[in-house]
């Protein structure tokens, strides 16, 4: 004799403000099979939860319905719960009356029926669970950071100091990411070399961290605990083991283009070190302007090279590693500003992005760290500074705030009067978000220093003689702004890798509309994401500033930690199971499995009086992720997902519909 | 198959010269087209600010005219391309609009066709085709091209070009042998529309355009609106007045077409003079 007891929570007003919880209640009881119901203002408390073990335990309860909020929620917690009172955990089951019910209506003679219905389907459903166990995986305690910015550096530090080996994979010639190209940093104005640096060497010489550069992921399968990577380490084409880094052969090389690395405003050679901090210290050739690579010709790097260390016949290096854990550091890059074509960005030279004026204003730049504009090389008078660009702005760009641009732009005019004292600087701005510790006040600092802040939109600019004429509108004044600049700084909104999704594809896990990797849960699970033992550090996920990317980076290396210090894993009992009476062996499950976790196995088995030998299909429970796609290809009805049977979803939709 | 000529009122008032200069421009480089018959407002007056049903069948009913000629629909006027393009794009995204627009016409538009502006149907003749055509190379002419506000905005359904750094007009001057010179108010706003109600303002507007002309070396303006036409003809109060020409203005002179057959003497700051300067005229 089932006994199920149902518990209709109240959740404060959430749901009891537009359910009447005690008709739910009351109907609840006369449902075949419940034997106990209950109230509580908030289940998920403290007395909430004792409340359903002292039921568990006098009604002798051996199913339990939550009716309460999403199973994303708090299922977790009323699985506990139950465990906790002897019984097993997948014997609970939640009714969503909240998101899917009171949340989404107002009038409360249609929800309290539909709360009603959703009620009869968890107890339709729960009296045909069985009790399921979790089984265990072991848990290979090496990571793998993707990104070698400051997210990706900070997060392998910290799990290497745990005593766990970290392996970083940077696709650059070197790590260091956006932040080596910076010059100071908000709001304390250090510079960004001098607490970065030491940490890439800091990375580099760990014994406990093996940096792989100019290297890409291009595989990643397994799951928690037991991921298989296929690292693709593209061919430098410099022996780093015979390298000195004389840097002969890059003072000797005839071929350059544009620096990626100064953004365009300086050159750098063929056979190339992005900047002079690199790590590891060791040039890299270009091969696609290579004259030796394109026309077959040159040499010269060769021919001077003291320790014959250029290698032009160095292959690509294809490793396949194990690694329990991943990190995902992958960065952001700039938007493309061009789509302003009121701003000119492209068409005249001194309208600049904050990251080239970073690479302007940095020591280490093209201009040694004089700000001169592009065009003419001279000192500006005048500087522009438009926010928003890309961001806030559905029209043509993203909606979303890209979040450090206020802050950098108030650097960026403190840097500039420091750098030109005469120098007068205008913001163009739609609201200055300075919500940070010690942001409000480095903000009014940039504006003691003089810089006038216009609220406004910038129309147009174009040349004159030389300089460019800014319009725009000054909507606290309600009127029209003309400024003549010298140099005009947009600030670009962060946006996601142009292969952010490739990657997301990659980890298994989900994006955003834009491209940003979706963390768990928004507020609670920050640096987790869908998919386990996969982590977000920094700008994948959302626009950041250093501050914040570095945080979360050691969250996410806490996680990758706590995970580390188990020896071994439970896993999600709710996978594939398959049925070898019914099944045919089709293998049409395997072909839609997107986890490869469905393999053909062969069974012998006797058929009246013969021995058949037949194919059936077969699950890898530590692969399957309980999609539940196969159960759906299966024609035979052999596939089940074990918590959410054809049983089951059938009980569910008869409660519902009949 | 050809177009439906749509001139609209202004071509059959103040812009005759664009009306004349167009259609012998058509006529020179053999593109087939019937003026579309019994055509009527297109609501670029006043209509378009006051009654969004009304601002849509005013040239819904031009369209489904076209339509039933099985002709698209072109127009020379910008504020009449305007008008028909923001009809055209509004009925084919709006079921409930297009449902309340039917009742009032009586007859179904379906927009088969997307409706076309001169510039349009010169591009989709080609501008090398057009070059080709030249037989009098406008040698040494330096010419400002304007735009103005309605070939290119809103950008959702007028993009004749790019909204912002437009180029197409330029493209087609230079076939002629002009060269364009490369200036910032090629999409400034002429004041057009407020050229009654506040000619103060307009004034300070128009100047503004046509000295901005002079200052990048422009001899005259090139335009494809009868309004901005008529705007910077009347309202340039600069030093320097440059004339104002409809782009079939050009190209006609360019096809050795009579000066008087284009409407040249027409205009309010003399057209003739700068021509007979360079012997063009």
């Amino acid at each position: 004799m089932i006994r199920v007891g149902v518990f209709v929570c109240w959740c404060g007003s959430n749901i009891a403000g537009t359910v009447d919880v005690g008709k739910v209640a009351e109907e609840a009881a006369r449902i075949p099979g419940v034997v106990h119901v209950e109230q509580n203002k908030y289940t998920c408390s403290d007395p909430g939860q004792d409340s359903i073990r002292k039921a568990i335990k006098e009604h002798r309860l051996d199913r339990v319905v939550v009716a309460a909020c999403s199973p994303r929620m708090h299922e977790n917690t009323f699985r506990k719960c139950a465990a906790s009172a002897g019984l097993n955990p997948y014997l609970v089951e939640m009714a969503n009356i909240r998101e899917h019910c009171s949340w989404v209506h107002s009038d409360m003679s249609v929800s309290t029926p539909k709360a009603v219905d959703i009620v009869r389907r968890a107890v339709a459903k729960v009296k045909r669970c069985v009790p399921l166990h979790p089984s265990t995986i072991p848990v290979e305690k090496r990571a793998l950071v993707i990104g070698g910015g400051i997210a990706g550096i900070q997060a392998a530090l910290d799990i290497a100091e745990a005593g766990y080996d970290v392996t970083v994979v940077e696709r650059e010639p070197t790590i260091g990411g956006r932040m080596a190209q910076l010059d100071k940093t908000f709001p304390t104005l250090d510079c960004s070399s001098c607490i970065l640096t030491p940490k890439m060497v800091d990375a580099a010489s760990h014994p406990g961290i093996r940096i792989l550069t100019y290297a890409e992921v291009e595989e990643i399968s397994g799951y928690v605990g037991n991921f298989e990577v296929r690292v693709r380490k593209r061919a430098r084409s410099v022996d780093e083991a015979r390298c000195t880094a004389c840097g002969i052969c890059i003072l000797k090389c005839p071929t350059s283009r544009d620096s990626e690395f100064n953004m365009g405003l300086g050159t750098r050679k063929a056979i190339y070190m992005p900047f002079p901090q690199a790590v590891p210290n060791k040039p890299t050739i270009d091969r696609e302007i290579c004259r030796h690579f394109t026309a077959g010709k040159c040499g010269i790097c060769q021919k001077v090279c003291p320790s014959g260390a250029v290698d032009f016949s160095q292959e690509d290096q294809v490793l396949t590693e194990k690694f329990g854990a991943v990190v995902a550091a992958t960065g952001a890059t700039q938007f493309s500003v061009e789509v302003y074509g009121e701003y000119g960005y492209g068409r005249y030279p001194d309208v600049i992005t904050g990251l080239e004026l970073e690479r302007l204003i940095s020591s280490t730049g093209p201009t040694d760290g004089k700000i001169r504009r592009p065009s003419d090389g001279k000192i500006p008078k005048t500087v522009v500074f438009i926010k928003c660009v890309g961001s806030r702005d559905e029209n043509k760009g993203y909606p979303y705030c890209s979040k450090a641009c206020c802050m950098y732009t108030a650097k960026h005019a403190i840097l500039l009067k420091e750098k030109i004292p005469s120098a007068s600087a205008y913001v163009f701005y739609m609201d200055v978000r300075a919500g940070g510790k010690d942001y409000e006040e480095f903000y009014k600092r940039s504006q003691e220093m003089g810089t006038r802040y216009v609220r406004g939109r910038v129309s147009r600019i174009y040349p004159l003689d030389g300089k460019l004429i800014v319009q725009g509108e000054d909507t606290l004044l309600g009127e029209r702004v003309e400024v003549e600049a010298d140099l005009v700084v947009l600030a670009a909104a962060m946006v996601p890798q142009p292969d952010a999704p490739e990657m997301a594809r990659k980890l298994g896990i989900s994006y955003n509309q834009y491209g940003f990797f979706s963390e768990a849960h928004p507020k609670l699970r920050p640096v987790e994401t869908n998919t386990a033992g996969v982590f977000l550090a920094g700008t994948c996920q959302g626009p950041k500033d250093i501050p914040e990317t570095v945080a979360q980076a050691s969250a996410a290396a806490a996680k990758v930690i706590s995970l580390f210090a188990k020896s071994e894993l439970s896993t999600n009992p709710n996978v594939a199971s398959v049925d070898e009476s019914l099944c045919s062996g089709c293998l049409w499950c395997s072909n839609v499995c997107p986890y490869k976790a469905i393999e053909e196995k062969i069974i012998t088995e006797r058929a009246g009086k013969e021995t058949v030998t037949r194919t059936v299909a077969s699950v890898n429970t530590g692969l399957c992720q309980g999609c539940g796609a196969c159960t759906v290809a299966c024609r035979d009805g052999a596939m089940n997902l074990l918590g959410f049977t054809n049983e089951q979803i059938l009980a569910e939709v008869e409660a519902l519909c009949l | 198959m050809g177009y439906a000529y749509y001139p609209g009122c202004s071509l059959h008032g103040t812009a005759k010269e664009y009306d004349m200069s167009s259609r012998a421009c058509l006529d020179f480089l053999g593109i087939q087209y019937r003026e579309l018959p019994d055509w009527s407002c297109c609501g670029a007056s006043s209509a378009h600010s006051v009654d969004h049903t009304l601002a849509v069948s005013l040239p819904a009913r031009n369209l489904t005219l076209a339509e039933q000629m099985n002709l698209p629909l072109m127009t020379p006027c910008a504020a009449c391309y305007s008008r028909l393009r923001g009809a055209h794009h509004a009925l084919r995204s709006d079921p409930g609009l297009a449902k309340k627009v039917l009742t009032v016409l009586g007859s179904e538009y379906k927009g088969r066709y997307e409706p076309l502006s001169i510039l349009d149907v010169l591009y989709q003749y080609g501008p090398e085709a057009v070059g080709e055509k030249v037989t009098k190379k406008l040698k040494e002419l330096r010419v400002a091209c304007y735009y103005g506000c309605l070939l290119l905005r809103p950008p959702d359904y007028a993009k004749f070009d790019d909204p912002e750094n437009p180029g197409k007009m330029e493209r087609l001057v230079e076939t002629t042998g002009a060269s364009a010179v490369d200036w910032p108010h090629r999409t400034e706003c002429c004041g057009a529309s407020l050229s009654l109600s506040d000619t103060k303002l307009v004034v300070s507007l128009a100047t503004s355009i046509v000295d901005m002309a002079v200052r990048h070396g422009a001899e005259c303006i090139v335009t494809a609106c009868p309004m901005c036409q008529a705007n910077l003809d009347m309202r340039q109060r600069g030093r320097t007045k440059l004339p104002v020409y409809y782009v079939t203005e050009l190209l006609g002179l360019a096809f050795g077409l009579e000066p008087k057959r284009l409407g040249l003497t027409t205009h309010m700051v003399n057209a003739i003079s700068l021509l007979r300067a360079k012997q063009l005229a």
